[in-house]
């Protein structure tokens, strides 16, 4: 079971073969076997991961690093003491995210099969997608920061090149995608700043960039409680803070300036050898030792993380030795204090600032305020994208990598108040709440998702900054599957009504597509239109504009919601897998969301109610109303698509989809359903999980996690009170969007929401409908000023005044008063046999010259060139007559 | 200990005189006649100097700090100037680079309209292998009256090429080209006669062993005292070529109205002379002029880092944009050596080498437009990734290594950089921060330009049926690709490849950083 771990480089492997395969010969394949490369490729890393799954498992959760083949370290200066290699980490936390991505993924590759038929490019996008995968994996899996950057430029370019991926779309829709995978593009790298300035302190802090080296243990606390018997399935799960950090003083061999808790750690060293007996016996396979702790590392072999809690465990003045010997044999120690070049500062100041960064990075790749904006806009790509990438798996890996930092946001402190945590609280539960309410005011049924997605990752980012590390990654895992769901459901809608659409026309084009609405400079050009869309979309550039050139019609956007309606007759298997996904993401009891939400807001209450913590009160409050804007959207969503009556002709043709798309449907609704049994509270009864409780046993994804996750607090048990507080307010919700929306009221003769119709909430609703004029504000604060400065810059800086102005003022008359210096040898005669020989050949070249071009300024340029030439001889001459 | 016998590398430095040479006779006979054969002489003469800078490579030992295959005749003893090449570890990489870039610059100039147009192949290819030479001769030398003649005669072919084979406004762009550099030149020259006389000899190690020992010095007491006027000097000389901000200005008009070939050359090479140089020179015989000027030139790197980027951003002409971008990208190069450190350095060289390559690249794939519509206008263009599928997808790679993604060349090259200079003693913290922003400001104008000419849709109809890629333009990129992947991925061997060598140089330098950055620090503790 040891080698299992060294299938890590296939879940790269196998999805850049398939793109490799589609990339070159996607087009001789033809369709049929490019859907099959690209979807066996993703299929495969699916049993890999189980694979990994199993290995995990089978050795005692103790992570492997794995050293792909045929790839050397990648970045490698000796002298400077820098190694960074290509190294894939196999623990809880990664693989847990591996499961689940490979196999959305690989069912979000056979829906694509059916969505995508016909694309003149389909080749092409199964290669983006299986190129997607391999940079997902690579994030995922790479043991290190630099790795881990690799996977997330990566992906954020997949993205770019798959948001972008309908660009030659004809009148301006193709520009306006580009411009959507553009801004995607660059709001992500204005994240990627942030990661690479972390990147930078992490590394002259710490002087690695791994996570964790090879044998080294992450969580102490977790592999001291599996040592000991506890069963980590049951209620043993918390052991308290103060408890890990004893153990922890186990994790480093200290020896100077030792204090009392460190006292406890040389105990732990000496019972090394027994543990690694003790191991022995338990597994047979003493090839392969389980280390409980770190004592077989010194500081200057750790990782990241286990030097930061070495660090941050010193008191001021107190130093450690590194285990580093220098060449005049004296040991290396290290402080708390940190040094920059011309700066020095506290470790807990440097955690501070990396967090800070980190989360600016967080906020690009997971869509946070402050640089959510190109989320909604990356709509514009194909539905298998926005179920793929913008849904379920890269945008989670903001969230992913703050788990992954868990240890720092723990230490990033002021006076032992963990700033970043709030900061990051403040910022998720804001995102939550500000991207439900937009999500209230669109009509596009994507546009609505999409807003969901950047909500219910601000409760994920929320969770991390709560500390709740466990409950973010259980959510996110949810959410991959229901929001998937809802995607794919979203696109089958789609493709049903386009189809209709077609249908009633006697077409049967498929041009698919997506109305981007806004590019970002036509906002103002038709804000006005509040009656129809509010500038949600340019009725003269329809998506079908390919297919409608001919017919002059009216265009028809088959996304959004308006032309919809009774959809649920049409295609019953799209509304109730919908339906399904509706109840997980609004978290009604039994689906997936319920649990996974209901471990964030137990978590606040715990920290609220349990210690009177800030973050608790503001995540609380925040996110259970986001969780009611999430019912009632996803609410009026239904009304709106599928029941009432059919409003458009093409949704009165709609009809159910093929299997490649049904099947998926269908297979994510199941685990909507059930997915969330995986990590049940402790607390509850056995009878409320329909027996999953007895099979996995509480908390099994949390318990699973900790051996990864060495500063999350423990979950906390089932809170009844919140649990059905939030399951009220989503009921709540959902039949007040029935009230509204219900009934064949969805929209009302204009085409008009009923809150916009309502005097009371109209303004209210417009501000949601215009989605709060971020996209303005930051045209208007920052793209307008940048292009303006750039013109200024280029045009009147650089040309007019560098180019021009100094040019000619100083260099050129410059250059006239140093020519006239020193043609003045020439003048005088001295050096005339070789100036003669020198001149001929100068004759002939400005000859050359004068056939191409006639003028003065050349003879000037030539008079100059004789000029060095003569500066050289001069220097010579008096050598050679010596 | 010294080598007189024929080394390698005047072996290497001299086949494309040779080349020359054949040239010359081949035109003398019957130049006519022979129009057809001088690109095919230059090219294979480009090409076996390739091998033979491999052989060098093979034959160098990377953990020797030592100047390897050195050759040395005297020259004119009693002035102490002698014919002296050599390398180590970063002339070796430069020397590569040139070999490498040069017969790629003319193979790309066999389908040149231009070329063809205007004819007198026999000169422009002779220029070539001209160019070559001096520019091999450049990165070789030990000796400093050496260095500056290799130094000079680059302008000579290079002037040439803009001034014969370039745009409409050529005259005026190659007379700005010379112009400028002559400027710095003389300074330099100046500056390299004073160190010279000083030391008795013109042989740069042994003026770097005894300015290292002590037994020649150049005066230095704080930013104006003789030592820093001999290092601006050189600087200037150097700034002007890299370009440095605010030295840049004939950057522009070079590259837009050189031939494509030139473009290549001027950006893939000639420019990093400039960085070179200011590694060779500035750092070991300067050390201490270094160290207190670091701040203020990392500072200038930092401005041209972020200028070059916004400057960008606005141009509509494509081979403007790329030049603007090399001003922001050779900042970074000035800001890794001037960390002082050996990330810095290290980060630097190979960025010389990534530069040298992916904006060579994008010159070509311009050319191969240009050669296509004749303008380098992005307004003309629009869509025609669908025109030209490959096309498209090599200017999308060549780009993304322009812009740094990671996993290609670029990447390597920024990342190392800017991880020395934040980590450096002398700049630190806020000139790594303001030096990231221009990863940000990359992506801005690289993806702008992309999207102008590859996306969006195929609406204009001489667009349509532009000509598919020939064989040879494909097989002028494929070595460009390699790279790209080749050092994104495995850059272990470049770096061995010059780790002993950098060490030594930093070696040089740090003492001084100590010395200087202590004292500036105790100074400023005791003020209060």
């Amino acid at each position: 079971m040891q080698n299992l771990a060294y299938l890590a480089p296939l879940m790269i492997l196998f999805p850049s073969i398939g793109a490799f395969i589609n990339f070159f010969w996607g087009n001789r394949l033809g369709e049929r076997y490019s859907a099959i490369i690209g979807t066996v490729a993703a299929g495969l890393t699916f049993p890999v991961a189980l694979a990994l799954l199993s290995y995990l498992n089978a050795n005692s959760f103790q992570a492997a690093v794995i050293n792909p083949p045929f790839l050397n370290s990648w970045i490698l200066i000796p002298s400077a003491g820098v190694e960074i290699g290509w190294n894939q980490r196999v623990d809880t936390l990664s693989v847990s995210m591996l499961v689940f991505i490979s196999f959305v993924g690989t069912l979000i590759h056979l829906y694509a099969s059916s969505y995508m038929h016909g694309d003149p490019r389909f080749p092409r996008f199964f290669a983006y997608l299986n190129m997607f995968l391999a940079f997902m994996y690579t994030l995922v899996t790479g043991n290190n920061f630099l790795m881990m950057f690799v996977g997330w430029e990566g992906v954020g370019l997949c993205s770019y090149l798959l948001i972008g991926f309908w660009w030659d779309k004809t009148r301006g829709e193709g520009w306006r995608n580009a411009n959507a995978a553009r801004k995607a593009f660059i709001a992500n790298r204005i994240g990627d700043f942030g990661v690479l300035m972390a990147i930078f302190l992490i590394f002259w802090t710490f002087g690695t960039l791994d996570f964790y080296k090879p044998t080294e243990v992450a969580n102490v606390t977790a592999m001291e409680n599996l040592r000991s018997g506890d069963d980590h399935h049951g209620e043993g799960d918390d052991h308290s803070e103060e408890g890990s950090g004893e153990h922890e003083g186990s994790q480093i061999i200290l020896i100077a300036e030792e204090t009392e808790g460190e006292g406890d750690g040389h105990g732990e060293g000496e019972g090394e050898g027994e543990a690694h007996g003790a191991e022995g016996e338990e597994h047979g396979h003493a090839a392969a030792p389980v280390y409980y702790d770190n004592s077989h590392l010194t500081f200057s072999q750790l990782g990241v993380f286990n030097q930061t809690i070495a660090l941050a465990k010193l008191k001021d003045g107190e130093t450690l030795e590194t285990g580093v010997i220098s060449e005049d044999g004296i040991a290396e120690t290290r402080g708390r204090m940190i040094d920059f070049g011309p700066f020095s500062l506290d470790i807990h100041t440097v955690l501070i600032l990396i967090t800070l960064f980190l989360l600016l990075g967080a906020a690009g790749k997971s869509a946070q305020i402050p640089l959510f904006v190109w989320l909604p806009d990356a709509m514009a790509g194909p539905t298998p994208v926005s179920a793929l990438i913008h849904a379920a798996t890269m945008v989670t890996a903001g969230v992913y990598i703050m788990v992954r930092s868990n240890v720092f946001l723990y230490y990033a402190t002021i006076d032992g108040f963990q700033i970043t945590s709030l900061i990051i609280t403040i910022v998720g539960a804001t995102t939550a709440i500000v991207a439900g309410f937009i999500a209230i005011g669109q009509f596009d049924i994507k546009r609505v998702l999409a807003y969901s997605t950047v909500s219910q990752l601000g409760f994920m980012v929320a969770a991390v900054g709560m500390g709740a590390y466990a409950a973010a990654m259980f959510h996110m895992i949810t959410h991959a599957f229901f929001k998937a769901l809802l995607f794919l459901g979203s696109g089958s809608v789609i493709h049903g009504v386009e189809h209709g659409h077609h249908h009633g026309h006697g077409h049967d084009d498929h041009g698919h597509g997506r109305h981007d609405d806004h590019g970002q400079h036509h906002d103002h050009a038709h804000g006005e239109h509040d009656d129809h869309s509010l500038g949600d979309h340019n009725p003269a550039v329809s998506q079908h504009a390919d297919a409608h050139d001919a017919h002059h019609e009216t265009p028809f956007d088959p996304q959004d919601m308006r032309n919809m309606g009774g959809l649920s007759q049409k295609m019953p298997i799209t509304y109730w897998t919908y339906l399904i996904g509706t109840l997980a993401l609004a978290g009604i009891y039994p689906f997936a969301g319920f649990w996974s939400k209901d471990e964030i807001l137990a978590d606040a209450w715990k920290l609220f109610l349990g210690d009177g913590d800030l973050r608790g009160v503001i995540a609380l409050g925040f996110l259970i109303v986001a969780a009611g804007m999430t019912a009632f959207y996803m609410g009026r969503q239904i009304e709106m698509v599928f029941h009432g009556k059919p409003r458009t002709p093409a949704a009165e043709n709609a009809s159910e989809n093929p299997w490649q798309i049904t099947v998926p449907l269908m297979i994510l609704a199941f685990f909507s359903l059930f997915v969330g049994f995986i990590n049940i509270p402790s607390g509850l009864a056995n009878i409320f999980s329909f027996g999953f409780y007895g099979t996995f046993g509480g908390h099994a994804l949390s318990d699973f996690l900790d051996f990864s996750i060495a500063r999350g607090h423990p979950a906390p048990p089932f809170n009844p009170i919140v649990a059905l507080t939030a399951l009220a307010i989503g009921i709540g919700a959902l039949v007040l969007a029935r009230l509204l929306y219900g009934g064949g009221r969805a929209v009302n003769a204009d085409n008009k929401d009923p809150l916009e119709v309502d005097a009371n909430s109209r303004d209210i609703w417009r501000i949601a409908n215009r989605r709060m004029y971020w996209d303005e504000i930051y045209n208007a604060v920052f793209i307008m000023p940048y292009t303006r400065a750039s013109n200024f810059l280029a045009n009147v800086v650089d040309w007019n005044f560098f180019h021009d102005y100094f040019h000619d003022t100083v260099i050129w008359k410059g250059f006239n008063s140093i020519g006239q210096l020193l043609s003045k040898p020439f003048d005088l005669g001295i050096i005339d046999g070789i100036v003669n020989g020198v001149g001929r050949v100068t004759q002939w070249f400005s000859g050359q010259l004068r056939r191409s071009q006639t003028g003065y300024v050349r003879i000037y340029a030539i008079a100059l060139l004789v000029g060095v030439v003569a500066v050289v001889l001069l220097m010579l001459l008096p050598a050679i007559g010596r | 200990m010294e080598n007189t016998g024929l080394s390698l590398t005047t072996v290497t430095l001299f086949l494309p005189m040779v080349g020359l040479t054949i040239i010359a006779g081949m035109a003398l006979l019957d130049a006519e006649k022979n129009r057809e054969n001088f690109k095919w002489v230059a090219f294979a003469f480009s090409i076996l100097t390739f091998f033979a800078s491999l052989l060098m490579w093979a034959n160098y030992n990377s953990a020797d700090p030592a100047l390897q295959l050195v050759q040395r005749n005297d020259w004119l003893p009693q002035y102490g100037i002698s014919y002296y090449v050599g390398i180590d570890g970063i002339s070796l990489l430069l020397v590569l680079l040139t070999t490498v870039i040069t017969p790629i610059a003319v193979f790309a100039s066999f389908r040149s309209h231009v070329i063809h147009e205007r004819g007198r192949e026999a000169l422009y290819y002779g220029f070539m292998l001209l160019l070559e030479w001096a520019m091999i001769g450049v990165f070789v030398a030990q000796d400093l009256v050496i260095f500056y003649i290799f130094w000079e005669v680059t302008l000579i072919p290079m002037y040439f090429m803009i001034g014969i084979w370039g745009s409409e406004n050529r005259v005026y762009a190659a007379v700005k080209f010379f112009l400028y550099t002559m400027a710095g030149s003389i300074l330099m020259l100046l500056a390299m006669l004073y160190v010279g006389t000083q030391a008795g000899t013109f042989a740069l190690p042994e003026i770097v062993n005894a300015v290292q020992s002590g037994a020649v010095s150049f005066p230095f007491d704080g930013l104006f005292s003789t030592q820093s006027f001999l290092f601006l000097g050189f600087l200037i000389a150097f700034a002007i070529k890299v370009p440095l901000w605010p030295f840049h200005s004939w950057l522009p008009d070079a590259h837009v109205q050189a031939p494509t070939a030139g473009s290549v050359i001027l950006a893939g090479v000639l420019l990093k002379m400039g960085t070179y140089g200011i590694v060779r020179f500035c750092l070991p015989l300067f050390p201490e002029a270094s160290v207190a000027w670091a701040p203020v030139v990392g500072g200038l790197a930092v401005i041209g880092i972020i200028y070059g980027a916004w400057v960008s951003y606005a141009q509509v002409d494509m081979k403007k944009l790329v030049a603007y971008s090399s001003v922001s990208h050779m900042g970074f190069v000035v800001l890794g050596i001037f960390a002082l450190n050996a990330q810095g350095l290290q980060g630097a060289t190979l960025q010389m080498i990534n530069h040298g390559i992916s904006t060579g690249g994008l010159f070509l794939l311009v050319g191969m437009l240009y050669e296509r519509r004749h303008t380098k206008l992005m307004a003309a263009y629009g869509g025609i990734w669908k025109a030209l599928p490959l096309f498209g997808a090599i200017s999308l790679i060549v780009s993304l290594s322009s812009m740094g993604l990671p996993g290609l060349n670029g990447f390597v090259g920024e990342f190392t950089i800017l991880m020395g200079a934040f980590g450096s003693e002398v700049l630190g913290f806020f000139f790594a921060l303001f030096a990231t922003l221009g990863v940000i400001l990359a992506a801005v104008y690289t993806l702008a330009m992309f999207q102008k000419v590859y996306l969006g849709e195929l609406d204009k109809e001489e667009n349509k049926h532009l000509e598919p890629m020939h064989w040879q333009e494909i097989a002028v990129l494929i070595p460009i690709l390699v790279l790209i992947f080749w050092i994104g991925l495995q850059p272990v061997g470049f770096f061995n490849t010059m780790d002993t060598s950098t060490e030594a140089i930093v070696n040089y330098v740090q003492p001084h950083i100590d010395e200087i950055v202590v004292e500036n620090a105790a100074s400023v503790s005791e003020a209060p």
